[in-house]
């Protein structure tokens, strides 16, 4: 927003770019997560099918548990891989 | 007091349609005999597993949304336990949130389903690129 400084770079500093991560149900206002929702679920594994931690995903604790009990669900119905190989 | 539960489970991929049919009405019948009763019911059709499960790796998915009493559930798991059609099962209680959810999905799934009938050539091209 402040570049009306004498010093301009060509590209952004990466300081400056450091992203302020959200969680993504606070934000949209989802309150159940769907474990027969495999796509959607998919984006919080790994490549290896593992549940990815809070601090990359930002996601909150409250939802965080959600993910995982959904996440295990799925698994359960053979909807998800409890170990997979190149899932994306 | 009545409960909202929703099950889902995947029966053996060697029956023939009237066999799986048979299977899902033995368990409407064992939950309408109880008193409860069953608000809606989801076929999946044939899926390929994320992984085999007794050495099979497609089953026939099946959902059913019921209302029933609490004491019911512990029978009605059993009954899964015990048939060697299923091979898997998972029964969920249903609470505010997931009522919701559930509600809106299956007006969603209703939307669906007209449309599908009014584009029947599009689906089942659909259907060949998703096997």
């Amino acid at each position: 927003m402040a570049t009306n400084s004498e010093i301009r770079y060509l590209t952004p500093i990466a300081v400056d770019t450091k992203k302020k991560k959200y969680c993504r149900f606070k934000k949209t206002g989802i309150k159940f997560i769907d474990y027969k929702d495999a796509d959607f679920l998919m984006k919080f594994v790994n490549e290896q099918g593992k549940i990815l931690p809070r601090r990359l995903t930002g996601t909150s604790l409250k939802y965080q548990k959600k993910v995982g009990q959904a996440v295990k669900r799925a698994r359960h119905i053979a909807l998800m891989p409890y170990v997979g190989d190149l899932l994306k | 007091m009545l409960n909202r539960y929703e099950t889902v489970f995947i029966m053996n991929p060697v029956l023939s349609d009237d066999q799986v049919k048979e299977a899902v009405k033995k368990y409407k019948d064992l939950i309408a005999k109880s008193g409860g009763k069953v608000v809606h019911e989801e076929k999946w059709g044939l899926k390929k597993l994320a992984y085999p499960i007794q050495k099979r790796t497609t089953g026939f998915y099946h959902l059913l949304e019921f209302e029933a009493e609490g004491t019911l559930i512990n029978p009605y798991e059993v009954a899964f336990k015990r048939d060697e059609r299923v091979l898997r099962f998972l029964t969920v209680k249903l609470e505010k949130h997931s009522l919701t959810y559930a509600e809106k999905r299956r007006k969603n799934r209703k939307a669906a389903q007209a449309a599908k009938k009014a584009e029947k050539v599009e689906t089942s091209d659909k259907t060949e690129k998703k096997a």
